[in-house]
């Protein structure tokens, strides 16, 4: 199965891990890979699982873009992905895999990723009105707005997030390097002396 | 231009419905009484799972699990806990995995006992529901013997399970499942040929075999279509490559189908949980490797190796190698995926979660389009929809 695979136009790499393939392609040959998958009678992979992104802020093609297939008939699960710039487009697989829907509108919605040529696409997890990318990484964890229903004006209304504590994120990993205020006395620990 | 005279209604369905099984709003359009287009919008009860988990550790994650679909926790315990081992390489013992393929089965029947009811209450019958709810009872004590907590067990954890079933539990298992075929057969005999059951699901939101597959249907859904797919069979995990068990599969695809492989597929858990409890061993209930599954408290008390590995492990947590894996199991409701990305540290980089019910609420429109509109509520019980799973 690798073999075939790897002949296939734009895809550019084809790892087995634990019997699970990974593989890397070309955004550009999206449909044309996809389209392959589906029809070649080697491979069939007629089941769209997932899709979904990972955000690495410091990558200057920032995400991700996971896509899992899988056969019926051959039994296998693959991974495929690509990667894509903050405000790049890729094109939607909603005319080959119809699961693609909803799968897309929630990358979107949480990655904020476009999809060309996708049927509806709108935000599905979040809030009516809602702003910003949850799952970016830089997109707190604990949001931008809160509601609560006012007495006053007999309805809902969104204000921002107010805390009586701040959310800790403990570095527990290394509790002594993590601390970046010199203590007194810390000069003697160098070593030097 | 010609002009078209719409003569549709608009109503609104839920967020509160009772028939809706929680929060879902529906929109449908309807021409008379008839469906033309019914848009669900879901994420009522978005909870920013998948968030929350990139800030806890691998062992802080499990109980998130619990509380995504409310109504078979161990299963995605279980996703989750294969996933976390398939990056760690490591392997659980024998008895750890047949203890998970026993509570897997039970919360598949503990599943299938409160679906089948709620879909028999949408479209008119009742007494199941008592029925089922004193049996569930039953079987949730089992729940709670192992792990104190009869939902949110928090007990499949990666490395094996929590804590070892109590003695005498084995013989209690046993005992209690003789008597369970007796009460599907007493179900059964109130609802499958009863003449409103059928009338109301009988070729209703009927799915095809080619559809099923395309719009990622799995579990009872895809079966009930025709297709003999179970990865409980085809990718065995845990201990499901030594038991004995039958697929059962439908003819049509339409709700009363989806119902009857519910009803099978709880007779083959009570098959293999019995296969199991004939199997099971006394042995080691996780890894016997203190850098990933917490020390005895009994050594705890005497060992200073054993006190810091207690304390590291529930202050820093274990550290995953990177990597990227994807793990799925057979829930109730159909495969429950787990896509793990791990960046080395001790938190997980991303976990992601396939939701079976998410591809099942997805083809509603579909199914019900032509319907009367009391049908959408005979559709969404046999699809089994559970928000905390959808909307995550």
């Amino acid at each position: 199965m690798i073999k075939i695979l790897t002949k296939i136009d734009g895809i550019n790499n084809v790892v087995n891990n634990n019997n699970l393939l990974e593989i890397e392609f070309e955004k550009n040959n999206i449909i044309k890979i996809f389209n392959e998958l589906k029809d070649n009678t080697e491979l069939n992979f007629n089941q769209l699982l997932d899709i979904t992104a990972v955000d690495y802020p410091s990558r200057e093609f920032r995400f991700d873009l996971v896509y899992i297939l899988q056969s019926l008939t051959k039994n296998k699960k693959i991974i495929l992905k690509t990667f894509i710039k903050e405000n790049e487009n890729i094109e939607s697989i909603t005319n080959i895999h119809k699961s693609a829907d909803w799968y897309e509108r929630e990358c979107y919605d949480l990655f904020g990723i476009e999809f060309i040529n996708h049927p509806d696409l709108r935000r599905i997890m979040t809030d009516y009105n809602f702003e910003g990318y949850p799952l970016r990484k830089d997109f707190p964890l604990t949001g931008h707005t809160e509601v609560r229903y006012d007495d006053l004006e007999k309805k809902v209304i969104y204000e921002p997030v107010k805390l009586t504590q701040e959310f800790r994120n403990f570095d527990s990993e290394s509790p002594w390097e993590g601390m970046e205020n010199k203590l007194f006395g810390d000069e003697k620990s160098t070593g030097e002396n | 231009m010609k002009e078209v005279e719409l003569n549709t209604t608009t109503i609104n369905f839920g967020p509160q419905h009772p028939a809706a099984h929680g929060v879902l709003r529906l929109v449908v359009e309807l021409e008379g009484e008839v469906v033309q287009r019914a848009e669900p919008h879901i994420g009522l009860l978005h909870r920013g799972t998948e968030k929350l988990i990139e800030y806890k550790t691998y062992l802080q994650a499990v109980p998130y699990f619990d509380r995504l679909d409310y109504v078979s926790p161990m299963c995605q315990e279980h996703a989750f806990a294969l996933a976390t081992e398939n990056l760690l390489g490591i392997n659980v013992p024998e008895r750890a995995k047949y203890i998970r393929v026993i509570f897997a089965e039970i919360t598949r029947i503990l599943n299938h006992l409160l679906n089948i009811p709620a879909y028999a209450a949408d479209i008119g019958a009742v007494t199941p529901f008592l029925w089922c709810f004193e049996e569930r009872e039953k079987l949730l004590e089992f729940h709670e013997a192992v792990s104190g907590a009869r939902f949110h067990a928090a007990y499949f954890r990666p490395g094996g399970v929590h804590q070892d079933m109590p003695e005498g539990m084995e013989e209690k298992l046993f005992e209690h499942f003789k008597t369970l075929p007796k009460f599907i057969d007493d179900l059964e005999s109130l609802l499958t040929n009863n003449r409103i059951l059928r009338q109301r699901s009988v070729d209703i939101g009927i799915i095809s075999k080619s559809e099923a597959i395309e719009w990622g249907c799995s579990g009872p859904v895809l079966r009930s279509a025709g297709v003999a797919w179970d990865l409980r069979r085809s990718q065995p995990y845990d201990a499901y490559d030594k038991v004995d068990f039958e697929v059962p599969v439908g003819k049509k695809g339409d709700c009363f189908d989806r119902y009857l492989v519910r009803i099978e597929e709880m007779r083959q858990s009570i098959s293999i949980i019995n296969q199991c409890l004939n199997k099971i061993k006394p042995g080691p209930i996780s890894i016997e490797d203190n850098k990933i599954t917490p020390p005895k408290r009994n050594q705890m008390k005497k060992s200073m190796e054993a006190l810091i590995h207690h304390f590291k492990l529930f202050t820093e947590g274990y550290r995953v190698p990177a990597g990227q894996v994807y793990s799925a199991v057979e829930a109730p409701k159909g495969e429950f995926g787990v896509y793990l990305v791990s960046d080395g540290s001790s938190k997980p980089y991303r976990c992601k979660i396939r939701a079976p019910g998410f591809a099942h609420l997805q083809t509603l429109d579909r199914l019900s389009k032509g319907h009367l509109m009391a049908d959408i509520a005979a559709i969404l019980g046999s699809l089994d929809i559970v928000f905390g799973e959808i909307d995550r």
